[in-house]
């Protein structure tokens, strides 16, 4: 059974409706990607199975229907999302930063601890940054920053809307490389990425999103060799 | 003016100047995490020196009605909200939040009422009486709606302290009250006599400026309010809840609030209305410290305090004009000086 299973979402500005009828699933300890060009409509979709935007249809996490339980209640329950606009605390140190985002878990102080010493090790420049006010970093520390503040919430589910936005293409593939080893410590991840050739690299199952509607999807392997898909996202050759 | 009086009036001042940052402190907090400038914190003030009066006559006061009254308000706005969003599992938590724990407070007082209590314990009892009544009027006025612009949640805490006001009447009736003084001690610095109460009042001022400092600094319950404060989205996402983190603001501001209402009362005839004049001049030390920086409010609310002590010497009919009137330089100091950054700054 699939971790996470979205069913018949549909997310609507006023009249305009910018995701029609979408069924997305994550399976356990696998990568899903949804790919698209821009106002496809992704962040909507993530952004409301998060429960930040109002929705039809339903969210099945774990076996249980969350579409009624608020954003907090589903955070406490491991399902996380680093937002494409990050919405860090920038005033706050990067520390405090990290610190915020164990706050769901805020009386486990010993194993805390021990998942602010994991992210120092996987981005050590965090480490080295960690009395800098958040909003004066880098556009890649920032990237870390949000990525290590959502893993101090230990989530099963992590949704990433574009990692790699504003980033050169090297350090993209850095932190779209630390993903499948996120999975390996049981973290199941819903990808949504620009850069759709990394995103497939990448992932397990992909998705490809237009105008509201999903048009294609199938394992990621299968995707990136799909003739339509190599003329119009993946830039013509392998 | 001789040195000697400048001395007594700067005292003065400072004790007054005290008062005032204990409520623009609670004003800079409240609207950080909320956005709401929550004019009643003047009230708030001058309602716990009321029912600080009335324990002291033993009589019940009438912050008991008050917040009884609220308590089941706030419960049947909060239960209607449950059942609408469909949770009705929540609704044993909001009773306890919304209804037993204040008619605890407000039981606990109205049975101890009739008794001779020591000074410690009415103070105790009071500033546990009033400070459900921010929290409370958060859930019933504030809440529905907290996504509004800043200027109407203004127009509406206007509206609110009239209503409070009202109500202050209704409660506790038309006569002014003086306390207890809290000590007859008073200290000698070189020529100048200092009262006890004083001393206190400042001693107040600075051990709450103290606390708060280390609880935002290092508490994880301090951060997530200051977070809450910078980014509601963000802090949303890390479980965080914005009403939870207001009702934790509008609970440190009011222990802020009826401490300094405690303080003022053994040397200021209060009266039910008497907590305007009071929140307003703490407000222009708020607005001083730009209604974001505890520092400079701190600073603000007591150079109000100095002003209105030398201006109440050289003619006190005045004293309330000259203190506003340097309202008008701050403000032009404060929209020529700071950058007006968005509700929403984009990364
Ligand atoms: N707050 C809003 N009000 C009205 N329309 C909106 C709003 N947010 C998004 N939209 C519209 O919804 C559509 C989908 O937007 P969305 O941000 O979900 O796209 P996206 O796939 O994430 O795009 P990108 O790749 O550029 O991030 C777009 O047409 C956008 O203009
Ligand atoms: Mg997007």
């Amino acid at each position: 059974m699939a971790l996470l299973a979205i069913e018949d979402f549909s997310v609507s500005y006023g009249k305009a409706e910018a995701v029609r009828s979408v069924s997305v699933e994550v399976e356990k300890g696998r990568i899903a990607t949804v790919i698209g060009p821009n106002g496809a409509g992704k962040t909507s979709l993530l952004n409301a199975a998060i429960g930040l935007l109002p929705a039809s249809g339903r969210v099945i996490y774990d076996g249980e229907d969350i579409s009624r339980l608020d954003v907090e209640q589903r955070v406490e329950m491991g399902f996380c999302l680093v937002p494409e606009r990050r919405e860090l605390f920038g005033e706050m140190s990067v520390e405090d930063n990290l610190r915020l985002g164990a706050y769901s878990h805020r009386r486990a102080h010993a194993q805390n601890k021990r998942s602010l010493d994991e992210i120092y090790d996987r981005f050590p420049r965090l480490m080295e940054r960690r009395r800098q006010a958040a909003g004066t970093l880098s556009g890649g520390e920032r990237q870390m920053l949000a990525l290590g503040r959502a893993l101090m919430a230990r989530p099963k589910l992590l949704m990433l809307d574009e990692p790699s936005l504003g980033l050169a293409p090297l350090i993209t593939r850095e932190i779209l490389a630390t993903l499948p080893s996120l999975c390996e410590n049981g973290v199941s991840i819903l990808l949504v990425e620009q850069n759709a050739r990394a995103a497939l690299e990448t992932a397990d199952f992909g998705y490809v999103m237009e105008t509201g509607d999903i048009v294609r999807s199938g394992p990621a392997d299968a995707l990136i060799h799909d003739p339509m898909l190599i003329t119009t996202y993946l830039g013509g050759h392998g | 003016m001789t040195a000697d009086i400048a001395a007594i009036l700067a005292v003065d001042g400072i004790a007054t100047g005290a008062i005032y940052v204990l409520i623009a402190l609670g004003f800079v907090l409240i609207f950080a995490v909320t956005r709401v400038i929550f004019v009643p914190f003047g009230d708030i003030a001058a309602f716990t020196a009321l029912t600080v009066a009335a324990l002291e006559l033993k009589q019940v006061p009438g912050t008991v009605g008050l917040v009884a009254a609220l308590a089941v308000l706030a419960t049947l706005v909060e239960v209607v909200s449950l059942l609408r969003a469909r949770s009705p599992g929540r609704i044993p938590k909001a009773l306890v939040f919304y209804l037993v724990l204040p008619l605890a407070a407000a039981g606990a007082v109205w049975l101890t009422a009739g008794h001779a209590l020591p000074m410690a314990l009415r103070i105790v009892l009071s500033l546990v009486l009033i400070l459900p009544v921010a929290p409370l009027l958060d859930r019933i006025v504030y809440r529905p709606i907290a996504d509004a612009s800043v200027l109407l949640l203004l127009t509406v805490s206007m509206a609110l302290h009239f209503a409070l006001v009202g109500l202050g009447l209704l409660f506790f009736g038309p006569e002014g009250v003086r306390t207890e003084t809290l000590t007859d001690a008073t200290f000698e610095f070189g020529s100048v006599f200092v009262p006890g109460q004083t001393v206190m009042i400042v001693g107040a001022a600075l051990l709450f400026s103290a606390l708060l400092y280390l609880f935002f600094e290092f508490t994880l319950t301090g951060k997530a309010l200051h977070a809450t404060a910078i980014n509601r989205t963000g802090a949303r996402l890390m479980g965080i809840r914005p009403e939870r983190a207001g009702t934790i603001a509008y609970l440190l501001g009011s222990l802020l609030a009826g401490v300094s209402g405690i303080l003022i009362a053994p040397v200021n005839t209060i009266f039910y209305d008497s907590g305007f004049l009071i929140g307003l001049k703490a407000f222009v030390g708020a607005i001083i410290g730009g209604l974001v920086s505890f520092p400079v409010t701190a600073l603000g609310s007591v150079l109000v305090g100095l002003l209105e002590s030398f201006a109440s010497f050289q003619s006190s009919a005045y004293k309330e004009v000259i203190v506003f009137s340097i309202l008008i330089p701050v403000l032009l100091w404060r929209s020529y000086t700071t950058v007006h950054s968005e509700e929403d700054t984009e990364e």
